[in-house]
Formats: structure tokens, C-alpha cells, sequence
């Protein structure tokens, strides 16, 4: 089906772009409509993802395909854990619930400490810590990041009153601090408006032009 | 009883990746890998505590013919579509229904919804942005550099000197800045994983008392 020799589906997606657009106009049925539409099926698409990437390849598969072999028959232990985070809608056993989840949060905390101490801290410090022998302007730039580094950190210290030297040092940082929001800002704007352009190319290219044309 | 058990499998199974971060032997790495996969299928389980929580408030909406309870019958259409298409895939990988729901209603929602926050962020910052002092200058004039720097029209007026800049705040002190974030940040989700694989920190596990 395609109504001037257009796809149904850039319709759909013509439509849809429109609904949510609608709403610059003001809150309105269409884009309400497209709101839930997007919320339920963002919904699924999760649903499809985590079975397709995760439950299907490392659950389902391996125990329907070799149960016993390759110690696949341990997979039910995370199933059971899986199924134990259920038991907090039954009152007598909902403690049992607990387990599932300090398994679940402990060895996430593990692995995430590792990750901040090992991938963030060190190796954030370790690109600041540079030695300043490169010369020229590059050795200029690593103080000012070196400066940046220590005076953000400086205003992050709460343990003491920013006053006298600790005030002026946490100043420089407010101000690296400020640098930093705006240019996040100026750079997420200017994302956003790339999207946007990328939805009014395609109403005009891909739906209007071609229905136009024929 | 009820929590010192959970208590002391947080302390046992999230001091395992640290040993096998220190002890990379063979064995231990396996067993680490073995937990990975696992513990990703008991976060899986977890969805569909979302999904229930979501469909039923709707369920009740819709039963209640409570004002806009058509958005209701759409969202859940929406999703029981979608998760079907989503669950019917094959062994060849995503059901040719999903994709394209994906491709023509999914992925243009998604875009169009985040490219109208475009609007709506420039219009509050048209009320919340003015040059009241000097870090909220140095914040107004960083933002118009970035922005400015990443249109030709930018150059245009500069004559090819706006884009060294914003390319310059960008990589010098918007990174220092973001490093000293990253940082301080990095050291506090630290100290408090620490204090959860401690015990300390016991909030995951409800406020019962049992």
C-alpha cells in the first residue's frame, strides 16, 4: 500500500512527526496521542531488546538447546534469583526477595567500584598529572587544565568554608565550572536543532517533494 | 536473620569482582564472567516489574474511564505490539515487523521529541540566561561561542576564528572542568559503594524490619 507512491511507513512516520510538532502550537488530542504511542512502544522496543540481546542468547538458548552440557543446567540459578525478586508480593515470603537483590546489587557495586577507582579516578588523574616539557602553547593549555582540575575539585571540597585562599581557588573553579555549563549547553542546543533539521528534511525530502513531484 | 543473610552475600559476592580485578587467574576470571551473564539474566527478570506496575495503573484508568483513558488504550496497544514483534523474533535475530516499527514510528518519535526540547531549553534560557554577574557572563558567552562555533554563519562573521575557539573551550577548560566533575563524582559513588559491600549502607534492602 502506498498512496502517491509513498510508502506507508514514511506516512506513519510523517503523521507521527507532525502529531509530536503540534504541540509547539499547544497541548493538543494528536500529540497526546503520539506522547502514549511513543511511551508504550518505547516500552516494547526495551521488552524486544532484552529478549533478543540477553534473555534468548544466554538464558533460553543454551538451556533448550544443551541443558546438561557446558554447565548450562547453572543457569537456573540466576533464573530462580530472577524469580525470587517476585516474592515481595507475597507478604510470609517477601524477605526472600532481599537475597535475589544483595546478590544482584553486590556484585554491581563491586564491579562498578573497580570501574570509578581503575577507569574514572586514575585515569582522569593520570591524563591531568602531565609533565609541562612539551613547550610552546601545548604546555600553557595543561596548566590551565591542570589549574581547572585542582580548583573544580577545590570547589567540590565541603569539609572546610571557602574562605581566604580556599575562596579564591574555589572562584577560579566556578568559573571553569561555568565555562563547562555553557559549553554543555551551546553543544546539547545545537544537537537538538540537528535533529530537528533532520525531521523537517524528512517531511520535505522524503514526504513532501516526492508526493509533489509524483 | 531476614537481613544479615542478604548482608553478608552483598559483602561475599561484591567483593569477588575486586579479587578477580587483583587475582586475573583463569579460574577466577571464569567464575567473574559466569557471574556477569548471570546477574544481567536477574536484572532481565526485573523488567517486567516495570511493565506489570505500568500496565495495571492503565488497566485501571481505562476500567475507570478516567479523563484521557483513549491515551491509555493506545499506549498499552502500543506496547503489547511492539513487545510482541520484540519476543517473536528468530534465531536470524529481530522479527522484520519489529525493525520497521522501529525504523517508521519508534526512531522519528524519539528524534522529533528531543528536537522539541530544543525550543523549549532556548526559551528558558532566553528567561534564565542573563549576564547578572561575571560567571553568569563567562556561562552566556561560553554557550554563544559553542553554538556559534558549530554553523558556518559563525565563521562567516569571525572570518574562520570561531571554531579554533569553541574547539579550544571545548577541549581545554570544558574538559578540565568535566575531569574535576568526573572526578569528585568517581571518589563519591566509591565511598558509597564501599559503604554498601560494608553494610553500612542498607537503604537496597527496604525499610522493614524483619
Amino acid at each position: 500500500m502506498a498512496p502517491f507512491g509513498i510508502p506507508i511507513g514514511v506516512w506513519i512516520n510523517a503523521f507521527l512527526t507532525i502529531c509530536i510538532l503540534s504541540f509547539l502550537y499547544k497541548d493538543n488530542p494528536f500529540f497526546r496521542f503520539a506522547e502514549s504511542l511513543f511511551a508504550g512502544m518505547s516500552l516494547g522496543y526495551y521488552i524486544g531488546i532484552v529478549t533478543e540481546n540477553t534473555l534468548k542468547p544466554n538464558l533460553f538458548r543454551p538451556m533448550i538447546n544443551d541443558f546438561w552440557g557446558n554447565h548450562n543446567f547453572l543457569l537456573v540459578i540466576p533464573m530462580i534469583l530472577g524469580v525470587m525478586l517476585y516474592f515481595r508480593y507475597i507478604r510470609k515470603i517477601a524477605w526472600l526477595a532481599r537475597i535475589a537483590l544483595a546478590v544482584y546489587i553486590g556484585y554491581y557495586v563491586g564491579v562498578y567500584l573497580m570501574q570509578k577507582l581503575h577507569g574514572d579516578i586514575l585515569f582522569q588523574a593520570r591524563d591531568t598529572i602531565v609533565p609541562l616539557t612539551m613547550g610552546g602553547i601545548e604546555a600553557v593549555w595543561n596548566v590551565v587544565i591542570i589549574v581547572g582540575v585542582f580548583s573544580v575539585l577545590v570547589y567540590f571540597y565541603f569539609s572546610a568554608e571557602h574562605k581566604g585562599a580556599l575562596g579564591r581557588v574555589s572562584r577560579v573553579g566556578i568559573w571553569f565550572l561555568m565555562i563547562s555549563f555553557g559549553a554543555s549547553f551551546g553543544y546539547t542546543i545545537m544537537a537538538r536543532i540537528s535533529l530537528l533539521m533532520g525531521r523537517f528534511s524528512f517531511l520535505v525530502n522524503t514526504w513532501v517533494r516526492p508526493m509533489i513531484s509524483g | 536473620m531476614r537481613r544479615t543473610i542478604p548482608l553478608i552475600l552483598t559483602f561475599c559476592v561484591g567483593m569477588y569482582p575486586i579479587f578477580a580485578f587483583f587475582v586475573p587467574h583463569r579460574v577466577v576470571t571464569n567464575i567473574n564472567q559466569n557471574l556477569d551473564t548471570y546477574l544481567v539474566i536477574v536484572a532481565a527478570f526485573a523488567l517486567p516489574l516495570g511493565v506489570v506496575n505500568l500496565v495495571m495503573s492503565n488497566i485501571n484508568k481505562i476500567k475507570k474511564k478516567d479523563k484521557g483513558w483513549f491515551y491509555s488504550v493506545v499506549l498499552i496497544a502500543g506496547l503489547c505490539l511492539m513487545a510482541f514483534y520484540g519476543i517473536m523474533g528468530g534465531d536470524q535475530g529481530f522479527h522484520a515487523h519489529f525493525q520497521w516499527m522501529f525504523e517508521n514510528a519508534v526512531s522519528p518519535l524519539q528524534a522529533t521529541m528531543f528536537s522539541l526540547l530544543a525550543f523549549y531549553v532556548a526559551s528558558a534560557a532566553y528567561r534564565a540566561f542573563r549576564a547578572r554577574n561575571v560567571e553568569a557572563t563567562v556561562l552566556l558567552i561560553a554557550a554563544i561561542v559553542v553554538m556559534l562555533g558549530r554553523i558556518p554563519i559563525g565563521d562567516m562573521i569571525t572570518g574562520g576564528r570561531l571554531t579554533p575557539i569553541s574547539e579550544w573551550l571545548m577541549t581545554k577548560p570544558n574538559a578540565a572542568a568535566q575531569r574535576g566533575i568526573i572526578i569528585g563524582a568517581a571518589l563519591g559513588a566509591a565511598s558509597m559503594q564501599i559503604r554498601v559491600i560494608l553494610g553500612i549502607e542498607q537503604t537496597y534492602l527496604g525499610s522493614g524490619k524483619d
